[in-house]
């Protein structure tokens, strides 16, 4: 009746995930009478759940990044403690636990903290800078969304009910057949990556045709800001790259559910097979990931240094370039699988061609703030924390790609370090930064500073102490993934990793302290005017938070920096501009499509993966049907009447005009 | 010690900009690298393969932090220099293009990966695993089978095969032919030199010399499953003499490896206290890499049930 | 605000593209992962085409007389979907409705002859689990007729949208993007029927 499914699903003889569940299970149910109670139920459903409204998705899309963020940095921390105290010794953790925990963070870290943390502030951001009011397809971005938490659900759910994959965050058969695996874990796995990916795809296909087809009126491509650019090539990215890891995964889930030898032992099953497919699809990942920061840090070095980007043209070439040449690259995950002397060489030298725009990037951020006046800022600290860190890593990942320095270096923990070094320095840094950068525009008030700056500091000290050492291991002939060790001159460079940790667990601390203070001083820190950085592009020309419609009539773009060419004139003739005529807005309608099919989802994934076979036939029935649902509706939008854009509109230019008193203009 | 200086560098770069803070835990660090840095494994190597994959590591790394470390020491620069607060400092607020810095902005980059290009190209070439080693004397053929969770090594001209230790002589090529009786893995000896995948059902190629003789630390370096950690081994290289008592010891004592014992070893174990056979059938090797011998098994329990949650053997 | 144009609008894009242009596009993008999603599988195939484990080939299984039939099935299936779509956008029930109907036939023609060769091959013994050439087949082929099935599906709601609600400029949209779905597979078709069953059949 429940396919495999039985009460001894629960871990009840394992403490850990059990205290584990129990405590989120608590916080979880807590959260949800608070919110019953006090009555913010119909808030939650009509503003958040329900939205279709591009800013409120890319929010929510952030929320989920950090929420497992801080399950994903759990398991770093048990990692870390773990190598720290099993130097000829068991640890605390049975290989069978400890195998779950690093593929459940490498998994959560890739898939459900850095994929929507980008995500989401390329949904809330790209719109605002195009200067127009929602993306190509509202309805399906909040699909797109609901998906994505639907994947993050089914990784904790699996550790509460069975158990995750533990072979690692790409599940490289035949380990993760059914010979060898088994149990749950890697359908888990599987189907929460199925699941999420479709959403990724459609948030790819909406930015995608956003950003090529939607533009306020002026705005060419040329005068895009650089953040859209970037935003551009990771969406292409993933148009083009994650169907393969749909098929992919999909014929390693043949393997498993339906005997099929795609990637078996026997029967002619070809495992190189799988390698070229998930990493045709593994490096193109990785700049999915990293453009949109590099979009951030263009952002912020400009407004910031108080100039313009630095060679906006070449940024532009350098961005396509790295979108098309990451398709090129994807054998230097595995050089050691004996490709032979002439590939191995190849795709070495190609993936150090791909070294040069990057390298342009850095060179153009630097030239940026040459002659610039730098503000150390929150978000320049993050930015600047970045270039350092990020040319570390990719030096180091220069080096790998040397074929004869990755005989030696193949997964091990140096190899962890420059991941990690690029990951963090590039992609979190870069999230972080966006994140203090765009919080006062979300919500409209600003992030307390100070500890701003603390955590900064934790951050990058804490990196550096935790993943120095792991290069040094990898050095010393360390490999990744190892549960226990007897090597003692291991030991003492995993204590200081461990100690690094901490450091950083310190900085996450008080990036939640900071938000709770800033959300208890948000009248102090009250963002009045929109634009608390003297911001260059166009969301600064917005209210902060922005209404629904973004902006009360379409902005005519004239060049680069939009809103600084329009803020300077104003600044000049001391008056915000002559007033519109505002008239009605139509806006897409709210929709519960997103959130019913993402339940379905769940449902469906959950019954695939214990074999519950008739759950699955409703499961997709359901699905079907919300489809068909939201297609018979007959009133896809609602009015904004001109009086109440008027209103808004009004109200912004009249703080805007007490800023203008004590604005001068630029020297 | 190149690790040693990049580490170091690091520090005191941002320590020069960073005026506020000085933790004075991270010059405490230095101490120990400069300790061991001498001691790890891929940079103190034992092996011809393994010190020409050394040079290529270093000279990479100088040619890199050539541009790398003046890159860091500019970008802290023109922050501080640029500052808001530093009144001395020009303002340029419209100075956004400069072709000649983009042809250097270009330029530099294209170089440096020229040069690494090349150093990539010759390398891969020469250091190619499967490519035989130069030298006078034959190489010893030895192959190796990775198994859940051991390593077993049949050397067939000598009929003798042992498992979890690697006895070789020393400044003698080793020729590796390597296989996996299950799921992927990498043979792996740091102090030698390159690693090779091993997969079920093909047979990988690895050219390795010990230089003289030592005890060195062997491993997979592709995770393989709950028993992973314990699969390393030891390998001791032997003057040639001292090699050719092994063998005639090993083949007087200890079992047979046949198609019989080698399908019992086959089955999942953890933490094998090395052993060897006395005898070794011939072409047991080729079967096993033509599948003529089936793939070994999986786990066979599991908490609450194999296929909910497997538990290996113990 | 001086360079703000004076103009407003009611529509969401309206002063911009227009909804169909924006849709139709999206859904190009759409169609292309798809495509890219084929290709992963037209790898893998080309890869383990020869993979046969001891087992029957190609030019052992395939037929390719029905084969012929099932190309000609859908091609002329697209030609009628095109007629149905004209028959959408100038509003004539009978040739919108008929050409539909028509198409779904053909569908279902090319899906019930796709079914009758996979359980005819699974019958001899021959099925995806026999060896990594005829999963990499049945995944291959099978992908595509999932597609149809899909598109089947899609087709009837379709049909129903429209009886329903009427040729309202919306329901066009999705009747464009079905129509460019359905083409879309045609062409993955001919790619399938020549990779997989004239190359296979000559090996």
């Amino acid at each position: 009746m429940l396919g495999k499914l039985t009460w001894s699903a629960i871990p009840f003889d394992q403490p850990i995930p059990l205290v584990a569940a129990a405590l989120v299970g608590s916080v979880i149910v807590c959260v949800l009478i608070w919110v019953i109670v006090k009555g913010h139920l119909p808030y939650l459903w009509n503003e958040w759940i329900t939205s279709v409204d591009h800013k409120r998705i890319g929010e929510m899309y952030t929320i989920l990044a950090l929420v497992m963020l801080l399950r994903g940095f759990t398991d770093a921390m048990m990692m870390r403690l773990q190598q720290a105290l099993a130097f000829q010794s068991p640890g605390y953790l049975p290989p069978e636990h400890y195998n779950q925990i690093f593929s459940a963070h490498g998994t959560l870290m890739i898939f459900f903290v850095a994929m929507p943390f980008m995500i989401g502030l390329m949904n809330f951001v790209v719109p605002l800078q195009l200067g127009i009011r929602d993306v190509a397809f509202p309805t399906l971005n909040s699909v797109g969304f609901w998906l994505t938490a639907t994947g993050a659900l089914l990784v904790n759910i699996s550790l509460v009910v069975g158990e995750f994959a533990r072979t690692g965050w790409l599940p490289y058969p035949p380990l993760s057949e059914l010979t060898y695996s088994p149990g749950v874990g890697p359908d888990y796995y599987l189907w929460a990556l199925e699941i999420s990916g479709v959403g990724t795809l459609v948030s790819g296909v909406n930015l995608v045709t956003t950003i090529l087809k939607v533009h306020a009126p002026g705005m060419t491509y040329m005068r895009m800001p650089m953040f859209c650019w970037t935003s551009l090539a990771s969406n292409l990215l993933i148009v083009a790259a994650f169907p393969i890891l749909t098929a992919t995964l999909a014929m390693l889930l043949l393997d498993r559910y339906l005997g099929f030898h795609f990637f078996t032992n026997e029967a002619g099953g070809n495992v190189m097979m799988f390698m070229n497919l998930i990493w045709a699809w593994g490096h193109p990942e990785v700049y999915i990931l990293i453009l949109p920061a590099f979009g951030v840090f263009s952002e912020v070095v400009a407004t910031f240094s108080r100039k313009p980007l630095f060679g906006y043209r070449s940024m532009v070439m350098a961005t396509m370039a790295i979108c098309l040449l990451s398709f090129t690259v994807w054998l230097h995950h595995f050089f050691t699988m004996g490709a032979g002397a002439d590939v191995n060489a190849i795709f070495g030298i190609m993936s150090m061609i791909i070294a040069v725009p990057t390298g342009v990037k850095i060179f153009n951020w630097l030239f940026t703030m040459y002659g610039g006046r730098v503000v150390f800022a929150p978000p320049m600290l993050w930015a600047l924390g970045f270039m350092v860190t990020f040319v570390i890593g990719g030096m180091t990942g220069v080096l790998l790609a040397v074929p004869p320095a990755d005989f030696v270096l193949h997964n091990s923990l140096f190899l962890v370090a420059h991941f990690h070094n690029v990951i963090i320095g590039g992609v979190l840094f870069g999230g972080f930064a966006g994140y203090s950068y765009w919080f006062p525009k979300a919500f409209g008030f600003r992030l307390h500073e100070g500890l701003g700056v603390a955590a900064f500091w934790c951050w990058l000290v804490g990196f550096y102490l935790a993943f120095g050492p792991l290069y040094v291991l990898g050095l010393d002939g360390m490999t990744r993934r190892m549960q226990h060790y007897d090597v003692p001159e291991w030991h003492p460079w995993l204590l200081v990793a461990a100690a690094g940790a901490l450091v950083i667990l310190a900085g996450i601390v008080l990036q939640v302290v900071q938000l709770v203070v800033s959300i208890r001083d948000r009248a102090e820190l009250r963002d009045t005017t929109g634009d608390p950085w003297n911001g260059r592009s166009l969301e600064w020309a917005t209210p902060s938070p922005p209404p629904a419609f973004n902006f009360p009539v379409l902005p005519h773009v004239e060049g680069e920096d939009a809103y600084w060419a329009i803020k300077q004139r104003a600044i000049a003739v001391a008056t915000a501009g002559e007033e519109p005529t505002y008239a009605a807005i139509e806006m897409p309608r709210n929709s519960p499509t997103g959130f019913i099919c993402a339940f379905f989802a769940t449902f469906m994934g959950f019954a695939l993966i214990w074999h519950i076979w008739w759950m699955v036939a409703v499961a997709a029935v359901g699905a079907f049907a919300t489809f068909v649902v939201f297609a018979w509706r007959d009133v896809p939008d609602y009015i904004i009447p001109a009086s109440k854009v008027a209103r808004i509109a009004r109200a912004n230019r009249r703080s805007r005009e007490l800023a203008l008193a004590n604005l001068r203009p630029v020297r | 010690m190149t690790a040693v200086l990049t580490m170091w560098g690091k520090f005191t770069m941002r320590a020069a900009s960073d005026r506020r803070h000085r933790p004075p835990g991270r010059l405490i660090i230095c101490i120990p690298l400069v300790l061991t840095g001498c001691q790890a494994a891929i940079l103190d190597p034992k092996g011809f393969v393994g010190l020409s994959e050394k040079t290529i590591l270093i000279d990479s790394l100088a040619i890199m932090l050539a541009i790398v470390l003046p890159t860091i020491a500019a970008t802290l620069g023109f922050a501080w220099w640029f500052r808001v607060a530093n009144m001395r400092a020009r303002y340029l607020p419209d100075w956004a293009y400069s072709g000649r810095i983009e042809l250097i902005v270009w330029g530099i980059p294209l170089l440096t990966i020229m040069l690494l290009g090349g150093v990539a190209w010759i390398g891969s070439h020469d250091l190619d695993p499967a490519k035989p080693l130069a030298s006078t004397s034959p190489p010893l053929e030895v192959q190796g089978v990775s198994m859940d969770w051991k390593w077993l090594f049949i050397y067939p001209d000598q009929h003798v095969a042992s498992v979890n230790q690697l006895i070789i002589p020393a400044g003698v090529p080793v020729h590796f032919s390597l296989t996996s009786a299950s799921v992927m893995n990498a043979f792996f000896v740091p102090a030698l030199g390159s690693m090779i995948y091993t997969m079920n059902g093909m047979a990988t190629q690895l050219n390795l010399q010990a230089g003289a003789p030592g005890s060195f630390h062997g491993l997979s370096s592709h995770y393989s499953g709950d028993g992973f950690s314990d699969m390393h081994f030891e390998v001791h290289a032997m003057p040639p003499d001292g090699f050719q008592s092994w063998v005639a010891a090993t083949r007087n004592s200890g079992s047979v490896l046949d198609t019989g014992t080698y399908r019992h070893l086959m089955i999942q174990s953890i933490a094998i206290e090395p052993f060897t056979y006395k005898d070794a059938e011939a072409g047991l090797f080729q079967k096993i890499v033509r599948q003529e011998l089936p793939p070994g098994p999986g786990p066979q329990t599991g908490t609450p049930s194999l296929d909910v949650s497997p538990r290996s053997a113990q | 605000m001086s360079g703000v144009s004076a103009t407003a609008d009611p529509h969401p894009m309206g002063e911009l593209l227009s909804k169909r242009i924006v849709t139709g596009y999206g859904f190009w993008i759409f169609l292309l992962s798809d495509i890219i999603m084929f290709s992963a599988f037209f790898a893998t195939y080309a890869v383990l085409a020869g993979a046969t484990a001891g087992g029957p080939t190609g030019r052992d299984l395939f037929n390719l007389d029905s084969v012929a039939i099932e190309t000609g099935c859908l091609l002329l299936s697209s030609f009628t979907c095109g007629l149905a779509s004209i028959g959408a956008q100038t509003r004539r029930d009978l040739l919108f409705y008929g050409a539909m109907t028509v198409t779904f036939l053909l569908g279902l023609g090319f899906l019930s002859i796709e079914v009758r060769e996979f359980a005819g091959m699974v019958a001899r013994g021959a099925g995806p689990s026999r060896s990594a050439f005829l999963s990499a087949f049945f995944t291959l082929v099978g992908c595509h007729g999932l597609h149809v099935s899909a598109g089947l599906l899609w087709l009837l709601t379709m049909m129903a949208q429209v009886f329903a609600k009427g040729y309202r400029p919306d329901i066009l949209r999705r009747v464009l993007c079905f129509s460019l779905f359905w083409h879309a597979l045609d062409i993955v078709w001919i790619g399938v029927f020549t990779v997989v069953y004239l190359m296979g059949a000559g090996q």
